[in-house]
């Protein structure tokens, strides 16, 4: 089958290439960054030096980066574009956040459960919705982005959703009496997550699935003709990737202690498809990119138009998402590939030859 | 759930006990401070949506921002200048929470003042508690924010939309022959808190409902509910909605010739938004409870609030348009606010903040109505709870009866 895919053109040749050396381990200094990361609290937490406002922020970034990388598996590796994906974030907080209020569940059983929801609702409606191609498919899910919300609102669902109320639920304490906070904890928690969850992707992405979900987003017909179940494995990504998110949104409710419907607007679905092509479309690290850019950029664009306009001393007032959209033009001319695209073709040039 | 109360017992008595160690010599002079006071500052949170759909009330904002500029170049309060930090929060409740974590964590700010919306301040109401961080008159007229027993830390501003509710149903029982009554309803919090306000002022004649509708608020317009309520016969309109459509709802009366007598809830009492777009010949005679003076109206023009107020305008927010009702709102609140600081005096902690906010006695904040008045205590966290009924009449309005008040403490 890897013959099929490098019958593409150069780059994609080249970037196949990239992928299987990628393969061959994950480079020594990933690990080391994912062993400061984890005894962050330890360093940090124990000096004071990063307060718990600081590991709230970083669980987001991380959580976003999941988010960001199930929407990568199906825009970047499948080919589908996906203007919906806020909604299985929705889905994913609610169910965690319902076996919590409702059923009394212990939060780490609820996140499979979360999980495998997703996977089933993600399914589901890939299956028919896949029928449609490109633009229309992006319409359907972005339907479904703003349906969820209003679902979340409706009458008989009260009794579990608490309607525009949303819920309340309680941060979890760390377990055996940890010399931990809260927010310390479940960043731990998170970070474990969300390393598991990458492994799983990088292993998906070079299995023979993700070889079918690449060869169905290069050459549809070829992929066909090599006896791939198109309709099969386009939904069954589609399942996956919204795993993924709903597992970002289950972790999200249990960071934030509180779930509404009003949480889960489509902005979030856009905020997550631009991280993900502003992070590195079809890249494993443009996730991480992609969730630090929801979290940070996004979310100071408009402290951060304040800021310029004092230091600059711009006469005019500027709307406070003026230097997002700067940003974003700026990132999107520069590096039409993203960040992690931009960064690797970078090296590309200044590496020194073989 | 009890490892965690007694945990946090622990945490805030140690605060409260490092809060007395460093304020000792302090006490001496009479001066006592927590995080986010000082000799020189008052430092003071707010959150507000300035993008995004909800982001027209991102003048409240900017208006208390320019109040606070104004109170600092006459030399601040009691001799401390004010440190207004305010952060976009887009609506959104999960970034409210983020914000008002770094307000409260990394910015270490006395307390929260108005922050704005129900589902932002739903979102941050139990953690602020837990802190024990004041949410001071916040910018909602939901009823939940009274509830000094439950949530001894947070407290609302304006007339909650259960006594205005209840209000208009005594309005109707004490003026109206033989009501019929139809209600048009949002369908969500604000719209059911009117309603409970409604029907609990109605009392044992709650039988005089002849219809309920509602719509979503997603709906494009109310045409087919307003038809509904004309079959109903129904000689009362009681008309729970937001700006938009309650444009249309009085449009669509007009239209179909339905003369009921009209209540309209406070929440619309915009001409510019409401009255205009419906248009002035069917807005006459509808009727609404006011709790605040239209700056603009030629009627206040003289009253010395009014011109302080537009001088302000004038001084401070050249740019802005003073039609905006948003701006009388931002200016009326921040002034309650000033007047809270002023009785602390060199008493910055959050449990006197509280303390001397629930010690309003009939204060008479610029921009409210002749004769209603602000009054807290430790059991009433409701500030404002008259209002004055008016009717449209031209284009603008015109009072007529009595303060009326609601006891829903």
């Amino acid at each position: 089958m890897a013959t099929t895919m490098t019958t593409g053109t150069d780059t994609v040749d080249r970037a196949v290439s990239a992928r299987i050396d990628a393969r061959r381990g994950t480079p020594w200094w990933i690990w080391l960054g994912i062993a400061f990361a984890a005894l962050l609290p330890l360093i940090g937490g124990r000096t004071g030096l990063i307060s718990n406002f600081y590991f709230l922020q970083l669980s987001l970034m991380i959580v976003y980066s999941i988010a960001v990388l199930g929407l990568n598996l199906l825009t970047g590796f499948n080919g589908q574009i996906s203007l919906g994906h806020g909604a299985f974030f929705a889905v994913g907080a609610y169910v965690t956040a319902i076996l919590i209020d409702r059923y009394e569940m212990y939060y780490l059983a609820t996140l499979p459960i979360a999980m495998l929801a997703c996977f089933v609702v993600g399914y589901l409606f890939g299956r028919p919705a896949l029928r449609l191609e490109g633009h229309y498919l992006a319409l359907a899910t972005f339907a479904l982005a703003i349906a969820v919300p209003q679902f979340l609102k409706y009458r008989h669902f009260e009794p579990y959703t608490h309607g525009v109320q949303g819920i309340n639920i309680f941060k979890p304490d760390p377990p055996f009496g940890m010399p931990l906070s809260p927010d310390q904890w479940l960043y731990l928690v998170v970070l474990a997550c969300a390393v598991v969850m990458f492994i799983v992707a990088r292993n998906i992405v070079h299995s023979r699935m993700g070889r079918a979900m690449m060869a169905i987003r290069d050459q549809p017909l070829a992929a066909d003709t090599m006896g791939i179940n198109s309709a099969r494995t386009k939904s069954i990504t589609f399942g996956i990737s919204a795993l993924y998110v709903g597992l970002a949104g289950a972790l999200h409710a249990i960071i934030f202690e509180f779930v509404s419907p009003d949480s889960f607007r489509f902005e979030l679905s856009i905020a997550i498809l631009v991280g993900a092509v502003i992070g590195g479309i079809a890249t494993l690290s443009g996730a991480v990119i992609g969730g630090f850019f929801v979290q940070f950029i996004e979310k100071y664009a408009d402290a951060a138009t304040k800021w310029v306009t004092q230091i600059v001393h711009l006469p005019i007032e500027l709307e406070p998402w003026t230097i997002y959209g700067i940003v974003l033009i700026l990132l999107m001319y520069t590096m039409p590939m993203g960040v992690a695209g931009g960064f690797a073709s970078l090296w590309r040039k200044i590496r020194p030859p073989n | 759930m009890t490892k965690r109360t007694r945990r946090d017992v622990l945490v805030g008595g140690s605060a409260i006990a490092a809060a007395q160690v460093i304020g000792l010599p302090a006490i001496a002079q009479g001066k006592k401070y927590d995080d986010g006071a000082s000799d020189g500052t008052i430092k003071i949170g707010h959150t507000n949506p300035y993008s995004g759909n909800a982001s027209a009330y991102g003048n409240i904002g900017r208006t208390i921002e320019a109040v606070f500029k104004m109170v600092n170049d006459a030399g601040g309060i009691n001799g401390r200048k004010i440190e207004f930090i305010t952060y976009d929060d887009g609506y959104s409740p999960p970034k409210t929470v983020e914000m008002v974590r770094k307000l409260v964590e990394q910015d270490k700010v006395l307390f929260l003042f108005n922050t704005l919306g129900t589902p932002p301040n739903t979102a941050i109401h139990r953690y602020m508690n837990q802190k024990k961080v004041p949410q001071l008159f916040v910018a909602t007229g939901a009823s939940k924010w009274g509830q000094p027993k439950e949530f001894p830390w947070t407290m609302g501003w304006q007339p909650d939309y259960v006594t205005e509710g209840a209000i208009y149903a005594k309005h109707v029982l004490a003026t109206i022959k033989e009501p019929k009554i139809g209600i048009l309803m949002q369908n969500d919090d604000y719209g059911k808190d009117y309603y409970n306000g409604f029907i609990q002022g109605l009392g044992d004649k709650k039988g005089l409902v002849a219809q309920l509708a509602t719509y979503e608020v997603t709906d494009p317009t109310v045409d087919s509910q307003m038809i509904q309520l004309k079959n109903t016969g129904a000689n009362v309109f009681f008309n729970i909605t937001t700006p938009k459509f309650a444009a249309q709802a009085i449009k669509k009366a007009f239209e179909i010739e339905w003369k009921p007598a009209h209540y309209l809830n406070n929440v619309s009492s915009s001409f510019g938004s409401v009255f205009k777009p419906a248009g002035i010949p069917a807005s006459q005679g509808v009727m609404l409870a006011l709790y605040r003076k239209d700056a603009n109206d030629a009627q206040f023009a003289s009253s010395p609030d009014v011109v302080a107020f537009k001088a302000f305008m004038a001084k401070y927010m050249p740019n802005a348009d003073i039609k905006d009702d948003t701006h009388n709102y931002g200016y009326s609140v921040t002034h309650t606010l000033i007047e809270t600081l002023k009785m602390c005096g060199d008493n910055l902690t959050r449990e006197n903040v509280m303390k001397q906010a629930a010690s309003l006695k009939g204060y008479e904040a610029p921009l409210l109505l002749p004769g209603i008045k602000i009054s807290t205590s430790a059991t009433d966290f409701y500030p404002l709870q008259s209002v004055q009924m008016a009717r449209v009449k031209g284009e603008s309005f015109e009072m007529f009866g009595n303060i009326l008040s609601n006891e829903s403490a």
